[in-house]
C-alpha cells in the first residue's frame, strides 16, 4: 500500500499492505433502520474474500459504501489507501475507474448492443483507434466466451449470458479490485458454474482483489479465500470457508446449515399475537 | 401538499443547475446528443406534420368564417400566419413534444434507473448527468425550435389549401397579405425563442422526473404522467409570462 | 457498430437541415422578408394630404395587380403633404405618365395599399416622375361623419370590398 495518509490507528490484525480494502467502525443507519453498528473488515489483497449473510443484512449495502455510491452515518473505508467518504465527487469517479462492478441484474445498457456495452468504458475514458478498442473487445468476449455474441442486443440473452457479458465489461480496463454482487443470483447451476469459473480463474490469472457478495453458500465455499458473516449489524463470524462451516457458533450453524429459525428468527418482530387477533383476556 | 409541490420545484431548479454544469462534460459526447436529436426530433416529424397539416387547416376554416362576417378575408393569410407564429405553432408543438418526446424521456431514464443502468454508469466512472442527462436536454433545446417550425410550415400549407384551393381565396391575396404583415424578428423569431424555452422546459422537466423515480414499474408509470402534466400545465404558463412581457 | 452510430449522424444532420430549411422558407416566403427580393425597379414620387395607415413596404397594385412597393413615407417640409416614393418593377414600363395613385383600403380590416389607376397619355412614367392626380386615403371616421350628416344610415362604408373609394366621394 506504501501510502503516507494512511491512519495510524488503524489496528489492523494483517499488515496494512496486504489489506487492499480496510473498514473500521463502520456505522450506517437506513431507512430509520440500524444497518451496520460497528463493522471492522479488511479485504486482503490478491484474494476472493466472500461477504455472506441472510438478505437484508446490507451486504449490498455494504459494497456501495467501499464504491462511494453511498455514504455512511460514521466510520472509515480505506480503500487502496484513500479514505472514500472524504473523497470529492472527481476523486471518487478516479477510485472507480480502478474498480469493476458486476451488478446484481448485470445493468446492461439497453441501448447498446454487446460489443457496444463492454467497449463502453473504453470509449468514456480512453480515445483508442477503434482496432484496438475491437481487439481488446474481442479478447474479453473470448475469455467469458460470448465473442460470437458481440452483435446481439442485450435482451435477446440469456440472464447467464448478461452476466457474463457485463463481467466483461466489468473487467475491460483490467482493474485493481472486482465486486460481485450477487453473481449467482436467478442462474440455473450450469451458468452458475461458468460464472463461478470465470470469477475464479480471473482471479488466479491476473491477481485481481475480488470481493464476492452472495448467499449462495455452496458455490462460495468453492471460489473464496475468506469469508466474512454478516448478521444484526455486526460480523458475526469471518475466516477460510471451510473452517467456518465446521465452526460451532448459532449464527454460522443456521446460516450454513439452512435451519428456518435461530439468531435470524423466522418471525418479523410483532405484537403479541393474541392481543391481534383480539383476545384480550390472554392479555391480561 | 402545497409545501410538496414547492419542494419539487426547488429539486427540479437544482437538477437544472446541475443539468448545466454538467453540459460542458456532456460536449465530449456529442455524439450521444445527435443520437437523442435524432430519438427526440426527427422521430417525432410524423406526429408533428400531421398535426401541422390539420391545425393549420381547421385554422384557416374558422378564421375565413370569421374575417367573412367583417369582409376581411383578406387578411386570412395575415391572421393564420401570426397566430401559428406567435402562439399555436410553439404551443402546440410543445404539447405533441411534452407526449411523444418527453414521456419516452421519462420512461427511458426511470427504466435505466430501475435496472441499475445509471449506478452501472457512475461505478464505469461516467457522470449519468453528462451521459444520459444533458444530451437529452440540449436535444430538447435543439430540436423544439426546429420542430415548431416544421410545424409552422405544415400549417400555412395546410391553411393555403384549404383557403385557397377549396374556399377560393385569391392565391396572391393570401400570400401577399401575409407577406406584408408578418415581421421576421417580431413575430417568425420571437416563436421560435418561445420554443426553445419550451423545449428546454420540458427535457428539464422529463429528465427530472425520470431521474427521481422511484426504481419500480409503477414510479416510472406515475412519473411519465407527470411529466405530461406538468410540462403541459408549466408549457402554457410560461407561454402567458413570455407573451405578455416579452413581445 | 459504427453503421448504425454513422446512420444516426446522418439522419440528425438531415433532421436538423429540414427544420433549418422550414425556417428560410418561412422567413422568405411568408414574412416582409419576402419583399425585398425584389428585381429591378424604378423609383416614382406621390405626395397625398394624408396617407392614413399607409407604411413602408405596402404593395403597390394596378387593376389588383402587384406591380411594386413602398419604398419610403416623408414629409414634405414646403407643402406638408406626405412625399410617398414607391419602387416599381421595372417590367411595368409602359404606365401613362398621367396615371393617378390612390390609397386603398384591402377590406374594412385589411392593409392600405397604393393603387395606380391607368390615365391615357401616350408617353410612359420614367424614373424619378411624381405622380400629378393622387387620392388620399380614406379616414373611417370622416366616412361616419358624413353618412351621420346625411343621414343615410341604410349601408355604412363597412362594404366588404372597399375597393373604390372614390366613388362615394361627393
Amino acid at each position: 500500500m506504501n501510502t503516507t495518509n494512511h491512519s495510524p490507528g488503524s489496528d489492523s490484525p494483517e499488515p496494512a499492505s496486504a489489506a487492499y480494502v480496510q473498514i473500521r467502525g463502520l456505522r450506517t443507519v437506513l431507512g430509520g433502520k440500524l444497518l451496520f453498528d460497528g463493522v471492522d473488515l479488511d479485504i486482503p489483497r490478491g484474494k476472493i474474500t466472500a461477504i455472506m449473510g441472510p438478505s437484508g443484512t446490507g451486504k449490498t449495502t455494504l459494497v456501495r459504501h467501499i464504491t462511494g455510491q453511498l455514504a455512511a452515518d460514521a466510520g472509515q473505508i480505506l480503500v487502496d489507501g484513500r479514505n472514500v467518504p472524504q473523497l470529492s465527487r472527481r476523486q471518487l469517479f478516479e477510485l472507480r475507474e480502478g474498480i469493476g462492478y458486476l451488478f446484481q441484474n448485470s445493468a446492461l445498457l439497453t441501448d447498446f448492443s454487446v460489443f457496444e456495452n463492454v467497449a463502453f468504458p473504453l470509449r468514456q475514458h480512453l480515445r483508442l483507434p477503434e482496432e484496438i478498442v475491437r481487439n481488446i473487445v474481442l479478447t474479453r468476449l473470448q475469455a467469458v466466451g460470448l465473442r460470437g455474441a458481440a452483435q446481439l442486443m442485450p435482451a435477446e440473452l440469456s440472464g447467464g449470458m448478461m452476466r457474463r457479458v457485463a463481467l466483461a465489461r466489468a473487467m475491460i480496463r483490467d482493474p485493481g479490485l472486482m465486486i460481485y454482487d450477487e453473481p449467482f443470483v436467478g442462474l440455473d447451476p450450469i451458468a452458475l458454474n461458468q460464472v463461478l469459473k470465470l470469477i475464479r480463474t480471473l482471479n488466479d490469472t491476473l491477481g485481481i482483489t475480488s470481493i464476492l457478495v452472495a448467499h449462495e453458500f455452496a458455490a462460495v465455499r468453492r471460489a473464496a479465500d475468506l469469508v466474512y458473516l454478516i448478521a444484526g449489524g455486526k460480523i458475526a463470524a469471518h475466516g477460510h470457508p471451510q473452517e467456518l462451516a465446521e465452526r460451532d457458533s448459532p449464527w454460522t450453524r443456521q446460516f450454513f446449515g439452512g435451519e428456518a429459525d435461530g439468531p435470524v428468527p423466522f418471525e418479523y418482530p410483532a405484537r403479541d399475537y393474541a392481543l391481534d387477533l383480539g383476545f384480550p383476556a390472554a392479555a391480561a | 401538499m402545497t409545501g410538496d409541490a414547492l419542494a419539487q420545484v426547488g429539486a427540479a431548479g437544482l437538477f437544472l443547475f446541475s443539468i448545466l454544469a454538467a453540459i460542458p462534460k456532456s460536449l465530449r459526447h456529442y455524439r450521444e446528443t445527435l443520437r437523442q436529436i435524432w430519438f427526440v426530433g426527427a422521430m417525432s416529424l410524423v406526429i408533428i406534420m400531421t398535426c401541422g397539416l390539420f391545425v393549420g387547416m381547421v385554422l384557416s376554416l374558422q378564421l375565413y368564417y370569421t374575417l367573412a362576417k367583417f369582409g376581411g378575408t383578406a387578411a386570412l393569410g395575415t391572421v393564420v400566419a401570426l397566430s401559428l407564429f406567435r402562439e399555436l405553432g410553439p404551443v402546440v408543438t410543445a404539447l405533441l413534444f411534452a407526449g411523444r418526446a418527453g414521456t419516452s424521456m421519462t420512461a427511458e431514464i426511470g427504466l435505466m434507473r430501475a435496472t441499475d443502468q445509471l449506478s452501472a454508469m457512475e461505478m464505469m466512472a461516467v457522470d449519468p448527468l453528462a451521459y444520459v442527462v444533458a444530451p437529452r436536454f440540449i436535444a430538447g433545446v435543439i430540436a423544439m425550435p426546429l420542430l415548431a417550425c416544421v410545424f409552422n410550415v405544415l400549417g400555412i400549407l395546410g391553411a393555403h389549401a384549404v383557403g385557397v384551393s377549396w374556399l377560393g381565396l385569391d392565391n396572391g391575396t393570401f400570400w401577399g397579405n401575409m407577406s406584408a404583415n408578418v415581421e421576421v424578428w417580431n413575430d417568425l423569431v420571437n416563436g421560435v425563442w418561445k420554443s426553445a424555452v419550451f423545449g428546454a422546459v420540458i427535457a428539464l422537466i422529463a429528465t427530472f422526473q425520470g431521474y427521481t423515480t422511484p426504481p419500480t414499474s409503477e414510479g416510472v408509470a406515475y412519473a411519465t404522467t407527470r411529466t405530461v402534466v406538468s410540462s403541459s400545465i408549466v408549457v402554457l404558463a410560461i407561454d402567458f409570462v413570455m407573451t405578455a412581457f416579452l413581445m | 457498430m459504427t453503421q448504425p452510430r454513422r446512420s444516426f449522424q446522418v439522419g440528425t444532420g438531415l433532421f436538423i437541415l429540414l427544420g433549418f430549411a422550414a425556417l428560410a422558407y418561412l422567413a422568405t416566403q411568408t414574412t416582409s422578408v419576402a419583399n425585398y427580393t425584389e428585381g429591378d425597379n424604378y423609383l416614382l414620387k406621390a405626395k397625398f394630404s394624408n396617407i392614413g395607415q399607409l407604411k413602408q413596404r405596402a404593395p403597390v397594385k394596378l387593376a389588383g395587380v402587384r406591380i411594386g412597393s413602398v419604398k419610403s413615407i416623408e414629409l414634405d417640409p414646403q407643402s406638408l403633404e406626405a412625399l410617398v416614393t414607391i419602387g416599381i418593377d421595372t417590367r411595368f414600363h409602359e404606365i401613362p405618365d398621367d396615371s393617378a395613385a390612390a390609397i386603398f383600403t384591402s377590406g374594412l380590416l385589411g392593409d392600405q395599399y397604393v393603387g395606380v389607376q391607368p390615365g391615357g397619355s401616350p408617353v410612359a412614367f420614367k424614373d424619378g416622375d411624381e405622380f400629378i392626380l393622387t387620392q388620399s386615403s380614406m379616414q373611417l371616421e370622416d366616412l361616419i361623419g358624413k353618412f351621420l350628416v346625411s343621414g343615410d344610415s341604410s349601408k355604412g362604408p363597412a362594404k366588404p370590398d372597399a375597393a373604390d373609394p372614390a366613388a362615394k366621394n361627393p
